[in-house]
């Protein structure tokens, strides 16, 4: 149950993440999460997208460095305490968040998180253990 | 005044004939002496009846850092480790670095290049000579040291670096001489100011400059810095360290110790001769040294060199500034620097490709920066920060740990290093110099 995120190295220059992202738009491919990790004079764009295969390609041949990681996308009730409640449950089972974030859209009457784990089989078996719904690579498409 | 007057203002003739009678002895020393030398001569044919004046070194091969390289640590010395009385150590380019060893009559020879070097700057015997440069491994600091012995100044050893103790040092006990690297000096003017310290009203009205390259624009900054005079040192530790040549108050070129350090400037393409005036590579043979005399000494400085009488009536050559280098070797505070060197870290770490960029700038506060450029590529890319930011602290650790300077590791995206015909600039120089 786990999805593709897409990483890219940028530099911290003007326009780069605008260049990157209307490399994807022209490509026809849809950033439905997004995120950006940055440090003095680097920073990481992770995102998941509809078509996580052609966005490495599209990468590769224009020279751009990047690398596709399992992360685990999973609805998180959209109430007050909702996100407490399933990071306890996470750490009670020893699984470590290394980062997460949102995606654009809401799913149902859920918010939709992604999640950087260390070892994501096992976290998205814990997570829908304790009755959460965890999507994958289809459900992203049709979202 | 002149410290060796006898030498040092001889007519051109009667130096001959000193050249002449020491490379006749010296290719009888290493030849009996040095099996790398014997193989060397035997080689190339040479039979020690061949030589028989200056002239003759022509017929001599030429020694290069790859030959020190090669026979590390003891393989070109003329003579027994148990000979020696000091050794020094400066760092490689990849792999061994360059020893050189001395005996106690080599460091009288070098007390007395020194001594000489300190009276061609213009210090007077009862001067007291504040030595900035560093005391270690590093020949800069002891060489100095030396010959201000020899000259029997007094000599505050305050070793590079703690610039406000060297400053205090300076307006407490006056020194009229300071040595040390010229972009430090320039530091210290930054620094002395931020003091509340006029350098104008400094104790210190010679400089000896040297261990890098620098130009007539940055010796006017010093001047006016300072108010001092700026003189220029130029040595190398394969020869002897500092002391090789040095420039006189008319800084017209560096007379260069001819009777002992016999230059040629070569073409580094053909190794042939150039002309009077003509830019080439220096040379140098040590006429008379005993632990490790080297012959034809490939230096790969671009100098020029003239055999004109200077005003000061020193007869020896003058050699320019050094005009350049016949290999990428860039020097940052006084350190050598060989792009391989970071090409060989880099291979060291997994996975790194060595697309790489060494950028060497003198901002504001006046000391060398050096950056290094990596290009990031998917071996290496990981999207946890934290990653990233392991790599670039092991990259920036272990260039330091090999050249002995701090630098800072820029990671990049690929392809935004320059590239000229394919190949990467390795080295991008914004100092001017």
């Amino acid at each position: 149950m786990k999805i593709t995120q897409i990483s890219v190295f940028l530099e911290n220059r003007k326009g780069r993440l605008s260049q990157v992202c209307s490399m994807l738009g022209q490509a026809g491919i849809n950033i439905r999460a997004l995120t950006i990790a940055e440090t003095e004079s680097f920073g990481v764009l992770r995102m998941v997208v509809d078509k996580p295969s052609e966005a490495a390609d599209l990468f590769r041949k224009n020279g751009i460095t990047a690398n596709q990681t399992a992360v685990v996308a999973a609805e998180v009730p959209d109430k007050p305490g909702g996100l407490a409640e399933v990071l306890k449950t996470l750490s009670d089972s020893d699984v470590n968040v290394e980062y997460m974030y949102g995606f654009v859209e809401k799913h149902s009457e859920n918010a939709l998180l992604v999640f950087r784990f260390d070892n994501p089989e096992l976290a998205a078996r814990i997570l829908r253990e304790n009755g959460l719904k965890v999507i994958d690579e289809k459900g992203i498409q049709g979202l | 005044m002149i410290w060796n007057e006898s030498i040092e203002t001889m007519s051109l003739e009667d130096l001959k004939n000193i050249q002449s009678d020491h490379l006749t002895q010296l290719c009888r020393y290493v030849y009996e002496n040095c099996p790398a030398y014997k193989q060397k001569f035997d080689a190339h044919s040479i039979s020690l009846s061949d030589i028989n004046s200056i002239d003759d070194i022509v017929k001599l091969p030429f020694t290069t850092k790859m030959d020190m390289r090669d026979n590390y640590p003891f393989g070109l010395f003329s003579r027994p480790r148990t000979d020696l009385v000091e050794i020094h150590v400066s760092s490689g380019t990849t792999g061994n670095p360059t020893l050189v060893g001395y005996t106690r009559d080599d460091i009288s020879l070098w007390s007395e290049v020194m001594a000489r070097t300190l009276c061609c700057a213009g210090a007077e015997p009862d001067d007291t000579v504040q030595i900035a440069y560093g005391y270690g491994l590093f020949t800069g600091g002891l060489g100095f040291h030396y010959g201000a012995l020899e000259m029997g100044l007094t000599i505050i050893p305050t070793s590079s670096g703690q610039t406000k103790r060297q400053l205090k040092i300076m307006q407490d006990f006056k020194p009229r001489i300071l040595c040390c690297t010229p972009s430090y000096c320039l530091y210290m003017a930054e620094e002395a100011k931020e003091l509340g310290i006029d350098p104008r009203s400094a104790s210190w009205y010679i400089g000896i400059f040297g261990a890098e390259p620098w130009s007539e624009a940055m010796r006017g900054e010093i001047e006016a810095a300072w108010n001092m005079l700026a003189t220029d040192v130029y040595g190398l530790s394969e020869i002897i360290g500092p002391g090789v040549s040095q420039e006189c108050t008319y800084k017209e070129g560096l007379h260069i110790y001819s009777d002992v350090f016999y230059p040629e400037i070569i073409d580094p393409e053909t190794g042939q001769a150039v002309a009077e005036g003509e830019d080439g590579e220096l040379v140098v043979t040590t006429l008379t040294k005993q632990g490790i005399p080297l012959i034809r000494y490939r230096t790969r400085d671009i100098v020029s060199m003239t055999t004109e009488p200077c005003k000061c009536g020193r007869t020896s050559p003058r050699v320019s500034k050094i005009k350049g280098r016949t290999d990428d070797m860039i020097v940052v505070r006084g350190i050598n620097v060989f792009p391989s060197q970071i090409e060989h870290v880099l291979l060291g770490i997994e996975g790194t490709q060595p697309h790489y960029q060494i950028v060497i700038d003198r901002a504001a506060h006046k000391l060398d920066q050096v950056e290094i450029m990596v290009e990031v590529d998917e071996k290496i890319f990981s999207d946890e920060i934290k990653q990233m930011s392991a790599l670039s602290a092991k990259i920036k650790k272990e260039i330091e740990a090999v050249l002995s300077i701090g630098v800072k590791v820029h990671l990049v995206e690929p392809k935004t290093i320059e590239r000229s015909m394919g190949k990467s600039k390795r080295v991008v120089d914004k100092r001017s110099l």
